[in-house]
């Protein structure tokens, strides 16, 4: 208890708000994307809320993150603006990258998002890079690299690792282990569970956190950010989460197949660590919000939310004439 | 998707039991997969999404059931390490096949295939061969963007040592699988899931494509259209809609990149004059470049009228529903590049 109350009220507050902007903006996807309004592969970060939030919610403005094919939650959480989000997964000219990208590409170089991209791993060794930007300017940024537990088969991040510590760059690895990579689980392809052990021969401080307790990961990484931004070297956090949706969509049996191979009774674990609802709780039980204070922000969010859709729906596409438009500067 | 096209069946090569059962494109390739299999115990198939129609639509159907885990392995997502261990595992003498669910994802595992697959038997001085088979797939559209829609066969093309098949019919993709297989060289064999649903004639044994030989998929004496690939689908489309103007287009099916047969190309040009390249990659530097370049050294004096490239456009694709849609627009843009041509040349 001591411990949980080491966040004042503000910072609570703050992380509920982001957790549950992820939450409804996420599940509002749903929709559109059975109507096929939405056409772009979305991968959907409900239940993982509380990593990018806390994470997130440590970092400053000028610090920089990079992302994956699943970065909706890392890019609002740091800051991205939802309207932008939105009409870029509408494919409108409005969105973060113009509607180039769609889903899994998205960026907001201002608030420090700097980019996410479905190769997996494939932003790793950016981060990396953008730390050891820091690190020559010595300008006292922290970089966060968010990646799957799937990116732990790619060797570039081992590579990464070894580099980050021996160079003590500030960069912490947050490695959010959703237990699945697509149809993969966890035991068929990694040798050993403690996937937080791997920074270790590296010489680097690993920690595994309760990826569903927001409270949790954001003492975690405020520890951990202010460590490396004084020079401590790299960390790396593994965050065990679980994803509430399919791999990609509201569930895997959109595109016709039955991929989704999670077991019933495990999926039901699951829902029942709801990060939203038990931070809710938590909220509660200390007295930093109310039902009905809770029930004004959820107005408000779910105001902003269907406000961004309807300003993607209304916003134009790129002109076709666009097409050749950005390869270069 | 592609519409339902008419095919003309004109087999040039070996379709020896003028077989009349129909199969898929994806289930042909499954068939080849599981006769080759059953027929060499050396063969085994490793890669991400073996396990998941997903990734690799009906390709994979039945063969984890058929053959098990020793030989059906689906992998992390390591395709570095795995696509060296596809070439490591051919040079200590089995015959691997490494798939990859989308091309984009092999740019991890250019080394394995290009510094040491392509190299080993020429740098070894003959010592040693890599019967590997590096299957990736074209899995583009659906607004997926730049990293998920890259076509790369020029590039592999590129370097000698690799030989690039890429077949358009359902009897083609069972053919050239079973070339690849037994071909002792690195075959990189690429198929397109915009051909998966396609149906057509395949016999139900063991029979081999010929790396290296093109087929003519329609005969015509106007134009040539040389194309490979999910594009001979777009070509043969604009050709049923040129045939209603009286202009009849001769289709060259490359079914493979490289090497290339120069042939089929020569002797069509010298009877039509006339030539358009379409491919589904980029122009610059590209497959549609080189066999522009090589009709130029080999075949000018049969041309009436400058060759012609149709291919992407030189950007990556874009999400965006109608710069997308513009991006992979094919058969019109060939309609109205053979009309021209025609109309300027006669
Ligand atoms: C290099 C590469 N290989 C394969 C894929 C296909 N793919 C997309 S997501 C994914 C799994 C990702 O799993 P994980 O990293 O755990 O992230 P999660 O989806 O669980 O959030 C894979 C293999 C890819 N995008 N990039
Ligand atoms: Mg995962």
């Amino acid at each position: 208890m001591k411990k949980e109350m080491k966040c004042s009220c503000s910072v609570l507050k703050k992380l509920y708000i982001t957790m549950l902007r992820i939450r409804l903006c996420e599940e509002s996807f749903v929709e559109p994307i059975l109507n096929r309004e939405i056409r772009c592969p979305v991968h959907l970060y409900s239940g993982e809320e509380a990593i990018a939030a806390g994470v997130c919610g440590a970092l400053g403005k000028r610090d920089y993150i990079f992302g994956s094919h699943r970065s909706h939650g890392h890019y609002l959480a740091k800051g991205g603006c939802m309207r932008e989000l939105v009409a870029e997964i509408y494919g409108k000219e409005t969105g973060c990258s113009g509607g180039r990208g769609g889903s899994m590409h998205l960026i907001s170089v201002d608030k420090g998002v700097m980019g996410t991209t479905p190769i997996v791993a494939g932003t790793i060794a950016l981060a990396l890079g953008a730390s050891l930007a820091s690190s020559i300017r010595k300008d006292n940024r922290v970089t966060v690299s968010f990646f799957g537990d799937g990116a732990t088969g790619e060797g570039v991040l081992y590579e990464c690792l070894n580099f980050a510590s021996l160079k003590k760059l500030p960069i912490i690895f947050v490695c959010e282990n959703n237990l699945y990579s697509t149809h993969m689980p966890i035991e068929e392809i990694r040798a050993t569970k403690e996937i937080y052990k791997i920074g270790r021969p590296f010489g680097m401080k690993s920690f595994r956190v309760d990826g569903n307790d927001v409270v949790k990961v954001y003492e975690k990484a405020e520890s951990v950010v202010r460590a490396a931004r004084r020079g401590e070297g790299p960390v790396f956090i593994e965050a065990l989460t679980y994803r509430f949706r399919g791999h990609v969509g509201p569930d895997d049996n959109v595109q016709g197949t039955h991929s989704d191979i999670r077991p019933k009774a495990e999926i039901e674990k699951w829902l029942k660590k709801d990060p939203v609802k038990k931070f809710e709780a938590f909220l509660k039980k200390h007295n930093v919000l109310k039902t009905s204070d809770m029930d004004i922000i959820k107005g408000k969010i779910e105001e902003e939310v269907k406000e961004a859709h309807d300003l993607a729906r209304k916003s134009p596409y790129p002109g076709e004439g666009e097409l050749l438009r950005y390869v270069t500067k | 998707m592609p519409g339902k096209v008419h095919i003309p069946e004109r087999e040039n090569f070996c379709d020896m039991s003028r077989s009349s059962r129909k199969l898929q494109y994806s289930l042909a390739i499954n068939e080849a997969l599981r006769q080759m299999m059953e027929a060499d115990d050396s063969v085994f198939l490793i890669g991400q999404g073996v396990k998941s129609p997903w990734y690799v639509g009906k390709t994979a159907d039945g063969l984890l059931e058929k053959f098990g885990e020793n030989r059906v392995i689906d992998t992390p997502v390591s395709e570095n390490a795995m696509t060296g261990a596809a070439v490591g595992a051919a040079i200590a003498g089995m015959r691997s096949i490494v798939v990859h669910p989308r091309l984009d994802f092999m740019f991890y595992a250019f080394d394995p295939i290009i510094n040491e697959a392509a190299n080993w038997h020429y740098m070894f001085g003959g010592k040693s061969q890599v019967p590997v088979v590096v299957w990736g797939i074209v899995n583009r559209g659906g607004e997926q963007a730049a990293q998920h829609s890259q076509a790369i066969h020029a590039v592999f093309a590129h370097i000698p040592g690799l030989k690039v098949v890429m077949p358009s019919t359902p009897y083609d993709a069972k053919g050239l699988m079973i070339s690849a297989i037994k071909d002792d060289n690195p075959v990189i064999y690429i198929d397109d899931r915009w051909l998966y649903d396609i149906e057509g004639n395949v016999p139900e044994g063991i029979y081999e494509v010929p790396i290296g030989k093109g087929r003519i998929r329609r005969n015509g004496s106007d134009i040539t259209l040389v194309s490979i690939s999910y594009m001979v689908e777009e070509c043969l489309k604009a050709a049923d809609e040129l045939s209603k103007e009286g202009i009849r287009a001769e289709i060259v099916d490359l079914r493979t990149a490289k090497p290339l047969d120069k042939e089929i190309i020569l002797n069509s040009v010298s009877k039509t004059g006339r030539m358009i390249v379409v491919d589904g990659g980029w122009s610059f530097c590209g497959l549609a470049a080189e066999i522009l370049a090589m009709v130029s050294e080999s075949g000018f004096d049969s041309l009436k009228t400058p060759v012609v490239r149709l291919t992407v456009p030189e950007c990556p694709a874009p999400s965006s529903r109608m710069l997308e849609a513009k991006y992979f627009e094919m058969s019109g843009h060939i309609f109205n590049a053979v009309k021209d041509m025609v109309s300027r040349s006669r």
